[in-house]
């Protein structure tokens, strides 16, 4: 039985459901309970917001404060005390209130999260899930805009999720709570308010399977994220003039279903990889390298990358939206491929 | 506050006031001293045969490690460093295992069950918050374990520690802080990592417990953590002992300390030996004797070299197993990789 539901309910109704089935889940995290996650007595837990996006409102009343807690601010210390209590059994969730906040709570997840099960020589699972909140379009400037998906998608040991639907998200949400290592969970912060038909039950969808969003024979245009809606709006405007794009989603960014995007390729000849994030060592680079490493000889033209600035995101509004790709551009790099297939 | 710290026995192996434990447990733990340090001997030598990668020795914080441990019971958490296996070891982690960590063999991080020992933290300072995000999953699964972290006075200067020790302050956690300060974090002294007085001024801030203790002196280690696991049993939150001790080598054989210190501080600590002035205490009190002395020293080389040989004698990695232990399955991107090592020629 599905319902529509956005992004953001998709997220949390994950979270209800998996706390309500396994009592090792726990949320960390700042200004999670929001406003009653201080206090048994003040302000009453029904009143808590849930974070700065709501995302985890409802989930005190039902949980209680010694399983949705509210922390000091302090990245490293939550990361690091929910591996510690992976390791110790629980299912740690935590929630990173935006990715830009990477920076203090790396030395966590790069030399701990990431390295502990293999340091253990495989014996110990570090079970925890970050959720962190990403992306431009919100008039957020230079420090609360930011992708950084190919951070995280560097190291090895992290598993790297990123939904563009609210379907997805709680698929992918439920299967990251139920993995047994570290799994960073990217929601796009343009994202949240995105309907979608999303079943009622819980469902886990499994990591390293693409979702072919739109079928085409003539070029193949991987989405990252957000970018799947505009790669999707670029298609229709190229539909229009009897050019048919077939719409990627890798969803999960490591492990990255290669298998899809290659035959894909194959199929189609001409790639176009749209990702918001800075373009220098970034997922467009990285699906472009893959493609060119294994897919070269069905290529009809050049690979072409459609991304974000090498550039902070401008606060300026006019700057932000310059900076964000949007549907022109990615249908002006279909043509280019076009066009150079003319000549 | 923390003008003098706690001591027990001095270094004449006289005993200060009544002795925290029978004498039978001080014999039992004298030993356990005895075979961390064959280990550490051991292993530096063995690195300078080529047997061993770099090795951090630990010789003169054996009190400081064995004393801390013998606080603990089995379902209890030891978080700690590289420079930390005579605690590991105590409280369960084998010799070989941590032989095997010393080969650059990952098999050496596989704790036998129930040994709740994390393997030894590389980074400096990022290990603390662990044994409290350990202490809080023990109250939030209803156990009463509580959890030991050790680490070195260059860590208190680590954003690191202030992050766990202010967590724990403010959600009382079951955690023992044990700061080993041994006076050198490579080749920076002590005053060059804080203008506090003490580190154990540092709880005052924290609002958690705080204690000062010879760190050579096995039976006063042995109290202050004692009383330390007690209240974080009994849910009075956490502690942070300064334990006053001296890194009697370098601080890895990658090191030369004459470069940077004079021989004076190992000269005057070789004087405050923890395993000596536990040997004169014994004797004192009629419970050491040559004899014994010769037997326990050829256990726990018999000991130490089983596990020596255990570990050599095991067969080595190949380049197959280089993903071994990142994920509980080998995902496809990574088969993928291991099937392209297999062709190399």
């Amino acid at each position: 039985m599905t319902r529509t539901l956005n992004v953001k309910d998709a997220i949390n109704e994950a979270l209800r459901q998996e706390m309500a089935a396994d009592n090792r889940v726990i949320l960390m995290g700042e200004d999670i309970a929001g406003g009653a996650g201080r206090d048994a007595d003040y302000p009453p837990a029904a009143d808590a917001w849930g974070g700065p996006f709501g995302v985890t409102q409802g989930l005190l009343p039902l949980f209680g404060r010694e399983r949705v807690i509210d922390t000091a601010i302090a990245e490293t210390g939550f990361v690091g005390a929910a591996i510690g209590a992976a390791i110790a059994g629980l299912r740690p969730v935590v929630e990173i209130m935006y990715v830009d906040f990477i920076g203090t709570s790396f030395d966590q997840l790069l030399n701990h999260a990431a390295k502990l099960r293999y340091v253990y020589g495989g014996k110990v699972s570090v079970p925890i899930v970050v959720r962190t909140v990403a992306g431009a379009g919100f008039r957020a400037a230079a420090e609360h805009s930011q992708t950084l998906y190919s951070l995280y998608t560097h190291v090895p040991g992290l598993k790297v999720v990123a939904p563009a639907t609210a379907a997805d998200a709680k698929g992918l949400l439920i299967s990251a709570i139920r993995d047994p290592d570290p799994v960073i969970f990217i929601e796009h912060k343009r994202l949240y308010m995105e309907d979608d038909e999303v079943p009622e039950e819980p469902y886990a969808i499994p990591f390293g399977v693409a979702r072919i969003v739109r079928s085409g024979r003539d070029v193949t245009i991987v989405g990252v994220q957000k970018m799947v809606h505009t790669a999707v709006e670029a298609a229709t405007l190229l539909s229009r003039d009897g050019i048919e794009a077939e719409v990627i989603d890798p969803r999960t960014y490591s492990p990255l279903d290669s298998e899809t995007i290659l035959q894909s390729v194959e199929k189609t000849g001409r790639l176009v990889v749209v990702d918001e994030s800075h373009p220098r060592c970034s997922l467009a680079t990285d699906i472009a390298a893959l493609a060119a490493d294994a897919a070269f000889h069905s290529l009809r033209g050049p690979i072409k990358m459609v991304t974000g600035a090498h550039a902070p995101v401008p606060f300026s509004p006019p700057l932000e939206d310059a900076y964000i790709p949007d549907a022109a551009r990615i249908v002006a790099a279909v043509r280019d491929q076009l066009d150079k297939k003319a000549r | 506050m923390f003008d003098t710290p706690l001591q027990r026995l001095t270094p004449n192996g006289d005993l200060l006031g009544e002795s925290p434990l029978p004498l039978e447990e001080i014999r039992r733990l004298y030993q356990a001293m005895l075979s961390a340090r064959v280990y550490d001997r051991k292993c530096s030598v063995m690195q300078r045969q080529g047997r061993l990668a770099t090795y951090a020795q630990f010789e003169g914080q054996e009190a400081s490690q064995i004393g801390a441990v013998a606080a603990l019971r089995k379902q209890d958490w030891v978080v700690g460093t590289y420079r930390d296996a005579g605690a590991m070891w105590f409280h369960g982690y084998p010799w070989v295992n941590l032989i095997l960590g010393r080969t650059g063999d990952e098999r050496g991080g596989r704790a036998p069950d129930g040994v709740n020992v994390t393997p030894p933290s590389i980074t400096v300072g990022g290990h603390m918050i662990h044994a409290v995000g350990t202490a809080w999953a023990s109250r939030i699964k209803g156990d009463d374990s509580v959890s030991l972290t050790l680490f070195g006075d260059g860590a208190t200067s680590e954003g690191d520690f202030h992050e766990a020790m202010n967590f724990a302050g403010v959600y009382k956690t079951p955690t023992i802080f044990m700061c080993q300060n041994n006076g050198w974090a490579i080749s920076m002294p002590r005053d060059r990592q804080t203008a506090s007085k003490t580190i154990a001024h540092k709880s005052i801030a924290y609002g958690v417990a705080g204690a000062l203790v010879d760190g050579n002196d096995l039976l006063a280690v042995y109290e202050v953590c004692k009383q330390a696991v007690d209240r974080a049993r009994a849910g009075e939150g956490a502690t942070l002992i300064e334990a006053l001790t001296y890194r009697m080598g370098p601080h890895t054989t990658t090191d030369d300390p004459s470069r940077y210190r004079t021989n004076e501080g190992v000269e005057e600590w070789a004087q405050k030996d923890p395993i000596e002035r536990v040997r004169r205490y014994l004797e004192s009190e009629g419970a050491w004797d040559p004899a014994w002395q010769a037997e326990v020293e050829s256990e726990e080389s018999d000991r130490v070299e089983t596990a020596v040989s255990e570990a050599e004698a095991l067969t080595p990695w190949t380049a197959d197993e280089i993903f071994e232990g990142m994920f509980a399955e080998i995902p496809p991107h990574l088969a993928y990789q291991q099937s392209l090592l297999r062709r190399r020629p």
